[in-house]
Protein backbone atom coordinates (compact mmCIF):
# COMPACT_ATOMS: atom_id res chain seq x y z
CA UNK A 1 0.00 0.00 0.00
CA UNK A 2 2.73 2.40 1.01
CA UNK A 3 4.75 1.65 -2.11
CA UNK A 4 1.67 2.16 -4.23
CA UNK A 5 1.10 5.55 -2.62
CA UNK A 6 4.74 6.44 -3.20
CA UNK A 7 4.47 5.48 -6.87
CA UNK A 8 1.26 7.46 -7.26
CA UNK A 9 2.82 10.50 -5.63
CA UNK A 10 5.86 10.27 -7.90
CA UNK A 11 3.66 10.00 -10.98
CA UNK A 12 1.49 12.87 -9.81
CA UNK A 13 4.53 15.02 -9.13
CA UNK A 14 5.96 14.21 -12.56
CA UNK A 15 2.66 14.88 -14.35
CA UNK A 16 1.50 17.75 -12.16
CA UNK A 17 4.85 19.56 -12.08
CA UNK A 18 5.19 20.76 -15.68
CA UNK A 19 1.42 21.14 -16.12
CA UNK A 20 1.34 23.41 -13.10
CA UNK A 21 4.18 25.46 -14.53
CA UNK A 22 2.24 26.01 -17.78
CA UNK A 23 -0.95 26.91 -15.96
CA UNK A 24 -1.92 30.40 -17.06
CA UNK A 25 -4.62 30.59 -14.41
CA UNK A 26 -3.44 32.38 -11.29
CA UNK A 27 -5.07 30.43 -8.48
CA UNK A 28 -6.27 32.51 -5.58
CA UNK A 29 -3.55 32.34 -2.96
CA UNK A 30 -5.40 33.40 0.12
CA UNK A 31 -7.65 30.57 1.44
CA UNK A 32 -10.66 32.87 2.02
CA UNK A 33 -10.49 34.13 -1.55
CA UNK A 34 -10.01 30.57 -2.83
CA UNK A 35 -13.14 29.44 -0.97
CA UNK A 36 -15.12 32.39 -2.35
CA UNK A 37 -13.88 31.60 -5.82
CA UNK A 38 -15.03 27.98 -5.61
CA UNK A 39 -18.39 28.93 -4.11
CA UNK A 40 -19.03 31.42 -6.92
CA UNK A 41 -17.93 28.94 -9.57
CA UNK A 42 -20.35 26.34 -8.15
CA UNK A 43 -23.29 28.71 -8.60
CA UNK A 44 -22.54 29.27 -12.27
CA UNK A 45 -23.47 26.97 -15.11
CA UNK A 46 -20.89 26.14 -17.73
CA UNK A 47 -22.59 26.97 -21.03
CA UNK A 48 -20.46 24.51 -22.97
CA UNK A 49 -21.36 21.46 -20.88
CA UNK A 50 -24.64 22.63 -19.48
CA UNK A 51 -25.05 20.13 -16.69
CA UNK A 52 -21.80 21.05 -15.04
CA UNK A 53 -20.94 24.12 -13.04
CA UNK A 54 -17.96 26.27 -13.87
CA UNK A 55 -16.25 24.75 -10.84
CA UNK A 56 -16.64 21.18 -12.15
CA UNK A 57 -16.21 21.65 -15.87
CA UNK A 58 -12.87 21.38 -17.59
CA UNK A 59 -14.13 23.07 -20.76
CA UNK A 60 -11.86 25.89 -21.87
CA UNK A 61 -14.57 28.45 -21.30
CA UNK A 62 -14.99 27.27 -17.71
CA UNK A 63 -11.23 27.61 -17.18
CA UNK A 64 -11.36 31.16 -18.57
CA UNK A 65 -14.35 32.06 -16.42
CA UNK A 66 -12.67 30.69 -13.29
CA UNK A 67 -9.74 32.91 -14.17
CA UNK A 68 -12.15 35.86 -14.48
CA UNK A 69 -13.61 35.09 -11.05
CA UNK A 70 -10.16 34.90 -9.46
CA UNK A 71 -9.05 38.14 -11.08
CA UNK A 72 -12.17 39.96 -10.03
CA UNK A 73 -11.88 38.71 -6.45
CA UNK A 74 -8.28 39.91 -6.43
CA UNK A 75 -9.50 43.28 -7.74
CA UNK A 76 -11.81 43.55 -4.73
CA UNK A 77 -15.15 43.05 -6.51
CA UNK A 78 -18.08 41.79 -4.45
CA UNK A 79 -19.83 38.48 -5.14
CA UNK A 80 -22.88 40.34 -6.48
CA UNK A 81 -20.70 42.31 -8.88
CA UNK A 82 -19.03 39.16 -10.17
CA UNK A 83 -22.36 37.36 -10.64
CA UNK A 84 -23.63 40.51 -12.38
CA UNK A 85 -20.62 40.39 -14.72
CA UNK A 86 -21.61 36.85 -15.74
CA UNK A 87 -25.35 37.49 -16.18
CA UNK A 88 -24.65 40.66 -18.21
CA UNK A 89 -22.81 38.49 -20.71
CA UNK A 90 -24.49 35.10 -20.58
CA UNK A 91 -27.94 35.86 -19.19
CA UNK A 92 -29.76 34.36 -16.21
CA UNK A 93 -29.20 30.91 -17.67
CA UNK A 94 -25.70 30.86 -16.12
CA UNK A 95 -27.26 30.91 -12.67
CA UNK A 96 -28.24 27.53 -11.26
CA UNK A 97 -30.63 29.40 -8.98
CA UNK A 98 -32.51 31.75 -11.28
CA UNK A 99 -33.75 35.07 -9.83
CA UNK A 100 -37.46 35.60 -9.13
CA UNK A 101 -38.76 37.68 -12.05
CA UNK A 102 -41.95 38.01 -14.07
CA UNK A 103 -40.51 35.57 -16.60
CA UNK A 104 -39.50 33.03 -13.94
CA UNK A 105 -42.59 33.13 -11.73
CA UNK A 106 -43.98 29.93 -13.22
CA UNK A 107 -40.65 28.22 -12.63
CA UNK A 108 -40.68 29.12 -8.94
CA UNK A 109 -44.40 28.75 -8.27
CA UNK A 110 -44.99 25.77 -10.58
CA UNK A 111 -44.14 22.95 -8.14
CA UNK A 112 -46.28 24.56 -5.42
CA UNK A 113 -49.19 24.98 -7.83
CA UNK A 114 -48.90 21.36 -8.95
CA UNK A 115 -48.92 20.20 -5.32
CA UNK A 116 -51.97 22.33 -4.59
CA UNK A 117 -53.75 20.89 -7.63
CA UNK A 118 -52.87 17.36 -6.54
CA UNK A 119 -54.23 18.00 -3.03
CA UNK A 120 -57.47 19.40 -4.46
CA UNK A 121 -57.93 16.39 -6.77
CA UNK A 122 -57.21 13.99 -3.90
CA UNK A 123 -59.71 15.78 -1.62
CA UNK A 124 -62.39 15.61 -4.27
CA UNK A 125 -61.77 11.91 -4.84
CA UNK A 126 -61.89 11.18 -1.09
CA UNK A 127 -65.12 13.15 -0.66
CA UNK A 128 -66.76 11.32 -3.57
CA UNK A 129 -65.80 8.01 -2.00
CA UNK A 130 -67.28 9.08 1.36
CA UNK A 131 -70.55 10.12 -0.32
CA UNK A 132 -71.04 6.76 -2.02
CA UNK A 133 -73.70 4.96 0.14
CA UNK A 134 -72.52 1.90 2.04
CA UNK A 135 -73.79 -1.42 0.52
CA UNK A 136 -77.20 -2.50 1.91
CA UNK A 137 -76.92 -5.78 3.89
CA UNK A 138 -78.67 -8.83 2.36
CA UNK A 139 -82.02 -9.96 3.69
CA UNK A 140 -82.42 -13.51 5.00
CA UNK A 141 -84.02 -14.77 1.74
CA UNK A 142 -81.32 -13.20 -0.43
CA UNK A 143 -78.60 -14.72 1.74
CA UNK A 144 -80.14 -18.19 1.45
CA UNK A 145 -80.39 -17.83 -2.34
CA UNK A 146 -76.79 -16.70 -2.61
CA UNK A 147 -75.58 -19.65 -0.52
CA UNK A 148 -77.58 -22.08 -2.71
CA UNK A 149 -76.18 -20.58 -5.91
CA UNK A 150 -72.62 -20.74 -4.61
CA UNK A 151 -73.05 -24.39 -3.61
CA UNK A 152 -74.42 -25.30 -7.05
CA UNK A 153 -71.47 -23.56 -8.65
CA UNK A 154 -68.99 -25.44 -6.45
CA UNK A 155 -70.67 -28.76 -7.26
CA UNK A 156 -70.60 -28.02 -11.00
CA UNK A 157 -66.92 -27.23 -10.70
CA UNK A 158 -66.24 -30.55 -8.96
CA UNK A 159 -68.12 -32.42 -11.71
CA UNK A 160 -66.14 -30.67 -14.42
CA UNK A 161 -62.87 -31.54 -12.69
CA UNK A 162 -63.62 -35.25 -12.72
CA UNK B 1 -66.77 8.55 -20.01
CA UNK B 2 -66.42 12.07 -18.62
CA UNK B 3 -64.11 10.83 -15.86
CA UNK B 4 -61.48 10.13 -18.51
CA UNK B 5 -61.80 13.59 -20.03
CA UNK B 6 -59.68 15.40 -17.42
CA UNK B 7 -56.70 13.00 -17.47
CA UNK B 8 -56.90 12.95 -21.25
CA UNK B 9 -56.85 16.77 -21.34
CA UNK B 10 -53.83 16.84 -19.01
CA UNK B 11 -52.15 14.28 -21.24
CA UNK B 12 -52.77 16.42 -24.33
CA UNK B 13 -51.29 19.51 -22.64
CA UNK B 14 -48.24 17.51 -21.60
CA UNK B 15 -47.92 16.16 -25.13
CA UNK B 16 -48.01 19.73 -26.44
CA UNK B 17 -45.21 20.81 -24.09
CA UNK B 18 -43.09 17.80 -24.97
CA UNK B 19 -43.64 18.34 -28.68
CA UNK B 20 -42.51 21.97 -28.48
CA UNK B 21 -39.61 20.94 -26.24
CA UNK B 22 -38.49 18.48 -28.87
CA UNK B 23 -37.79 21.33 -31.28
CA UNK B 24 -36.05 23.67 -28.83
CA UNK B 25 -32.30 23.66 -28.83
CA UNK B 26 -30.97 23.88 -25.27
CA UNK B 27 -27.65 25.08 -26.62
CA UNK B 28 -29.22 28.27 -27.92
CA UNK B 29 -29.29 30.49 -24.90
CA UNK B 30 -30.81 33.90 -25.67
CA UNK B 31 -28.13 36.54 -25.37
CA UNK B 32 -28.72 39.42 -22.95
CA UNK B 33 -26.53 41.53 -25.26
CA UNK B 34 -29.21 41.98 -27.90
CA UNK B 35 -30.30 45.62 -27.92
CA UNK B 36 -27.17 46.61 -25.99
CA UNK B 37 -24.17 48.56 -27.31
CA UNK B 38 -21.38 46.40 -28.67
CA UNK B 39 -18.71 45.83 -25.96
CA UNK B 40 -15.73 48.12 -26.46
CA UNK B 41 -12.36 46.52 -27.13
CA UNK B 42 -9.09 47.18 -28.85
CA UNK B 43 -7.33 44.18 -30.36
CA UNK B 44 -4.45 43.71 -32.80
CA UNK B 45 -5.37 42.79 -36.36
CA UNK B 46 -4.58 39.25 -37.42
CA UNK B 47 -2.68 40.14 -40.59
CA UNK B 48 -1.08 43.33 -39.27
CA UNK B 49 -0.61 42.92 -35.51
CA UNK B 50 0.90 46.40 -35.30
CA UNK B 51 -2.50 47.87 -36.25
CA UNK B 52 -5.32 47.85 -33.75
CA UNK B 53 -9.04 47.60 -34.36
CA UNK B 54 -11.84 48.90 -32.21
CA UNK B 55 -15.62 48.69 -32.89
CA UNK B 56 -15.74 52.48 -32.52
CA UNK B 57 -14.34 52.74 -36.05
CA UNK B 58 -17.42 50.99 -37.49
CA UNK B 59 -19.88 53.69 -36.37
CA UNK B 60 -22.30 54.63 -39.11
CA UNK B 61 -22.11 51.24 -40.81
CA UNK B 62 -24.05 48.03 -40.42
CA UNK B 63 -21.55 45.24 -39.90
CA UNK B 64 -21.15 41.64 -38.87
CA UNK B 65 -18.86 40.30 -36.21
CA UNK B 66 -18.10 36.64 -36.79
CA UNK B 67 -16.33 34.70 -34.04
CA UNK B 68 -14.19 31.99 -35.56
CA UNK B 69 -11.13 29.82 -34.99
CA UNK B 70 -9.05 27.47 -37.08
CA UNK B 71 -9.64 24.71 -34.51
CA UNK B 72 -13.41 25.04 -34.82
CA UNK B 73 -15.06 22.39 -36.97
CA UNK B 74 -18.40 24.18 -37.49
CA UNK B 75 -16.48 27.24 -38.70
CA UNK B 76 -15.41 25.14 -41.68
CA UNK B 77 -19.09 24.38 -42.39
CA UNK B 78 -20.17 28.01 -42.45
CA UNK B 79 -17.03 29.36 -44.12
CA UNK B 80 -18.08 28.90 -47.78
CA UNK B 81 -21.30 30.75 -46.99
CA UNK B 82 -19.38 33.68 -45.57
CA UNK B 83 -16.98 33.73 -48.52
CA UNK B 84 -19.96 33.77 -50.84
CA UNK B 85 -21.68 36.46 -48.78
CA UNK B 86 -18.60 38.69 -48.84
CA UNK B 87 -18.41 38.38 -52.64
CA UNK B 88 -22.03 39.38 -53.21
CA UNK B 89 -22.68 41.97 -50.53
CA UNK B 90 -21.09 45.20 -49.46
CA UNK B 91 -21.41 44.42 -45.76
CA UNK B 92 -18.25 44.50 -43.65
CA UNK B 93 -17.52 41.25 -41.80
CA UNK B 94 -15.06 41.56 -38.94
CA UNK B 95 -13.60 38.24 -37.79
CA UNK B 96 -12.92 37.75 -34.11
CA UNK B 97 -10.27 35.07 -34.18
CA UNK B 98 -11.02 33.44 -30.85
CA UNK B 99 -8.31 31.68 -28.82
CA UNK B 100 -6.37 30.70 -31.90
CA UNK B 101 -2.75 30.67 -32.96
CA UNK B 102 -2.25 33.56 -35.44
CA UNK B 103 -0.13 31.33 -37.72
CA UNK B 104 -2.81 28.62 -37.84
CA UNK B 105 -5.50 31.26 -38.41
CA UNK B 106 -3.65 32.86 -41.32
CA UNK B 107 -2.96 29.48 -42.92
CA UNK B 108 -6.64 28.57 -42.54
CA UNK B 109 -7.74 31.75 -44.31
CA UNK B 110 -5.12 31.31 -47.02
CA UNK B 111 -6.45 27.82 -47.68
CA UNK B 112 -10.20 28.40 -47.46
CA UNK B 113 -10.51 32.03 -48.54
CA UNK B 114 -10.79 35.18 -46.47
CA UNK B 115 -14.29 36.70 -46.31
CA UNK B 116 -13.30 39.16 -43.61
CA UNK B 117 -12.76 42.87 -44.05
CA UNK B 118 -10.27 42.26 -41.29
CA UNK B 119 -9.80 39.82 -38.43
CA UNK B 120 -8.65 40.58 -34.93
CA UNK B 121 -6.80 38.22 -32.60
CA UNK B 122 -8.42 37.48 -29.25
CA UNK B 123 -5.65 35.23 -28.01
CA UNK B 124 -6.90 34.81 -24.45
CA UNK B 125 -10.60 34.89 -25.24
CA UNK B 126 -11.27 37.90 -23.03
CA UNK B 127 -13.16 39.85 -25.67
CA UNK B 128 -15.04 36.63 -26.38
CA UNK B 129 -16.22 36.61 -22.76
CA UNK B 130 -17.39 40.24 -23.11
CA UNK B 131 -19.48 39.11 -26.08
CA UNK B 132 -20.85 36.16 -24.11
CA UNK B 133 -19.28 33.71 -26.56
CA UNK B 134 -19.65 30.08 -25.50
CA UNK B 135 -19.89 28.16 -28.74
CA UNK B 136 -17.78 29.14 -31.71
CA UNK B 137 -18.84 30.09 -34.36
CA UNK B 138 -21.12 32.94 -33.36
CA UNK B 139 -22.19 35.87 -35.50
CA UNK B 140 -23.45 39.26 -34.38
CA UNK B 141 -25.29 41.83 -36.49
CA UNK B 142 -24.41 45.34 -35.33
CA UNK B 143 -26.28 48.45 -36.46
CA UNK B 144 -25.06 51.95 -37.37
CA UNK B 145 -25.32 53.16 -33.79
CA UNK B 146 -23.14 50.28 -32.60
CA UNK B 147 -26.01 48.31 -31.05
CA UNK B 148 -26.10 44.50 -31.29
CA UNK B 149 -29.31 43.53 -33.08
CA UNK B 150 -29.00 39.81 -33.65
CA UNK B 151 -26.85 36.89 -32.58
CA UNK B 152 -26.47 33.65 -34.46
CA UNK B 153 -25.23 30.87 -32.19
CA UNK B 154 -23.44 28.15 -34.08
CA UNK B 155 -22.76 28.03 -37.80
CA UNK B 156 -24.54 30.47 -40.09
CA UNK B 157 -26.92 28.49 -42.28
CA UNK B 158 -28.52 29.41 -45.60
CA UNK B 159 -31.87 29.66 -43.79
CA UNK B 160 -30.53 31.99 -41.12
CA UNK B 161 -28.74 34.11 -43.70
CA UNK B 162 -31.66 34.45 -46.12
CA UNK B 163 -34.43 34.45 -43.54
CA UNK B 164 -33.00 36.61 -40.77
CA UNK B 165 -29.59 38.14 -41.27
CA UNK B 166 -30.02 39.61 -44.76
CA UNK B 167 -33.51 41.10 -44.19
CA UNK B 168 -32.26 42.59 -40.92
CA UNK B 169 -29.21 44.13 -42.61
CA UNK B 170 -31.44 45.64 -45.32
CA UNK B 171 -33.78 47.05 -42.70
CA UNK B 172 -30.92 48.48 -40.65
CA UNK B 173 -29.29 49.98 -43.74
CA UNK B 174 -32.44 52.05 -44.37
CA UNK B 175 -32.49 53.37 -40.82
Amino acid sequence: MRTLAAILLTVLAAVGGPAGANEAVPTAQDPVAAKRSVELARKLRCLVCQNQSIAESSAELAVDLRRQINEQIAAGRTDAEIVGFMTDRYGDFVLYQPPLKVTTVLLWAGPGLLLLLAVLVLRRALRQQAETPAPVPLTGDERARATRLLREEAAAGRDAAR
Amino acid sequence: MSRFLLPFGVFLVLLGFLFVGLKLNPREVPSPLIGKPVPEFTLPQLHEPAKAFSPQSMRGRVWLLNVWASWCVSCRDEHPLLVDFAKNHQVAIVGLNYKDKPDDAQAWLAQLGDPYTLSVSDLEGRVGIDFGVYGVPETFVIDKQGVIRYKQIGAVTVDALQGKILPLIRELDQG
